[in-house]
């Protein structure tokens, strides 16, 4: 059974110590989300017991926390249904995606290829494309959208070619929600003889993964967007591809053995992109993060957040001078304006009642296409969010069109 | 203008300003001003500041881009109160006005419409969008020193 008011009780963010301290309305969960104690614990548990380090198993502390991180690939490997040797620890989505860049993107392909991506796409998907570009001779072009802003398959085969050997798109999108169908997307690419990238910054703390039937080829999340700790994240890779990938940093611990003439002999995956000491507490921070999410249950969370979204919605809807882009997302992502407004000044507005959302401004073709605005505010639930707090946000934005009075308050 | 300035009159004055800046444009000479592009690197701001100096006056000031009712209204003023003045009395006007926004004494007499910003330190992740402009001005005329 779903209590959201029990699981509050979880996160020392959301407790008031009885009533001494002021807990935020946060519903800027697509940026990052709060810990519960068991992952604040798991990652002082490394510090507090088993500071050593990994792959240096000479003594008994030292085997621990290999055995440790080896528990935690396996746990992340079974969260995906994946397996344990396709789990790479990154620093986050940004250095995952990093990653496939440059380690296959500029290894394997040349002038004239193309890599596709959407004009919905976040930065971290987009800009390491760039550089491949640059440094391949490759060539970037855009999946077309519906005019909802939504990927179809349809589009996706429009634009394959022969030329196309990588399509890299958000599984769900961080400013519209919307969620794409991996699973044909990534049929479609492999029959034009492309690979298939999945960012999963936005959807693997919403929603149930199954690499295995997405059958996408790489996929990347971050652990603080899942309630786990920052600068831990995960690039899931099939192994023979991953196999195929250039380690784009290399150090201790990625290497079998190396002589001073240049003959090195890198480790199979994952531990050939794992140079260097690892985010251990990271590590276990993230272990404890998706054993927690485990239990509640991913199909819980997200029937829930549709609920919420629903609610919110409806709600929201009434209020006569607010644009609502994406009415439809199939994820807790709510884009808004308030109309005559900016989307900083209403953010700042919200700050001032106690709700935290995200102003910021989006890529000139999409909010050409689709959006047809700078900038806009953008409402982000997670699971611990309750109707009480989307009622405090309705009763702030009624009033939204006063954004001076934070002002002068 | 008194500091008694209450309220309402403030919201006024960022409004109309905001609404209706005096100063928001792209001069059509560019080559005889020099321009410096703001943008930040936590918000949505992203303006460039023209200013036209001649024999250490400004002889014109404006400003283009992306920003909110704060930084508009803060940099449209600025622009207005400064033009015709000299870098000195320019760079008085910039130091009191953040002496303002960071809670220190001010000269309120020589800040006119700015004081429309005192408030600014009471919402913290404002003070970027109230200097934004001033910062710029202040790094285009430092140039002259």
């Amino acid at each position: 059974m779903f209590d959201v008011y029990k699981i509050r009780k979880d996160f020392p963010m959301l407790d008031d110590k009885n009533g001494t301290r002021k807990v935020p309305i946060y519903l800027d969960n697509a940026a990052t989300t709060f810990k519960p104690y068991s992952v604040i614990e798991a990652t002082s548990k490394y510090y507090l017991e088993d500071s050593a380090n990994a792959h240096r198993g000479d003594y008994d502390l030292a085997f621990k926390v290999d055995t440790e991180v080896d528990r935690c690939r396996a746990n992340v490997a079974k969260f995906l249904n994946a397996n344990k040797t396709e789990i790479v620890f990154t620093s986050g989505c940004s250095m995952s995606m990093n990653l496939v860049a440059y380690g296959y993107g500029v290894k394997h392909l040349k002038a004239g290829d193309e890599i596709l991506l959407t004009e919905a796409e976040h930065a971290s998907n987009v800009l390491p494309w760039f550089k491949v570009a640059e440094m391949t001779g490759a060539i970037i072009k855009y999946i077309p959208l519906t005019q909802e802003g939504r990927l179809t398959s349809e589009n996706l085969k429009k634009v394959m070619t022969k030329n196309t050997k990588v399509v890299s798109v958000a599984q769900v999108t961080n400013v519209l929600g919307f969620i794409n169908d991996i699973k044909s997307l990534a049929k479609i690419a492999h029959e034009g003889g492309a690979i298939l990238v999945c960012d999963a910054a936005q959807s693997a703390p919403h929603i149930k993964i199954d690499v295995k039937d997405l059958d996408c080829d790489f996929l990347a999340f971050s652990g603080h967007k899942m309630c786990g700790p920052t600068g831990i994240g995960v690039l899931y890779g099939k192994f023979d591809l991953l196999k195929k990938v250039e380690p784009f940093m290399t150090g201790g611990g990625d290497n079998a053995r190396f002589d001073m003439c240049g003959n090195v002999a890198y480790l199979e995956p994952p531990a050939k992109f794992e140079a260097g000491t690892m985010n251990l507490a990271g590590i276990y921070g993230l272990d404890a993060a998706i054993t927690y999410l485990s239990k509640i249950g991913m199909d819980n969370i997200e029937k829930y957040e549709e609920e919420l979204h629903d609610y919110a919605i409806s709600k929201l809807k009434t209020i006569d001078n607010l644009i609502i882009y994406n009415p439809t997302a199939d994820t807790g992502i709510i884009t808004v304006n308030v109309k005559g407004v900016f989307a900083q000044d209403e953010a700042s507005y919200l700050n001032s009642k106690n709700i935290c959302v995200r102003s910021g401004e989006h890529c000139a073709k999409l909010l050409k296409d689709v959006l047809k605005t700078v900038a806009t505010v953008r409402i982000s639930l997670y699971f611990y969010n309750t109707k009480e707090e989307i009622d405090a946000l309705y009763e702030a934005l009624k009033n939204g069109g006063n954004f001076l009075d934070a002002y002068f308050s | 203008m008194p500091i008694s300035l209450d309220a309402n009159m403030m919201r006024e004055i960022i409004m109309d300003h905001y609404s209706h800046p005096l100063n928001k444009h792209v001069p059509n000479d560019l080559t005889s001003y020099e321009s410096i592009r703001m943008d930040s690197d936590t918000c949505i701001d992203d303006i460039t500041i023209y200013l036209k100096v001649e024999n250490d006056i400004i002889s014109d000031a404006c400003f283009d881009g992306v920003a909110c009712a704060i930084s508009t209204a803060s940099t449209d003023i600025l622009c207005e109160m400064i033009k015709g003045k000299t870098l000195k009395e320019t760079r008085y006007i910039i130091e009191q006005y953040e002496n303002m926004i960071f809670e220190k004494d001010f000269d309120e007499n020589c800040l006119d419409e700015l004081v429309a910003f005192v408030n600014t330190h009471k919402q913290a992740a404002r003070i970027k969008c109230a200097t934004i402009g001033f910062n710029g001005v202040e790094e285009l005329i430092d140039k002259h020193k």
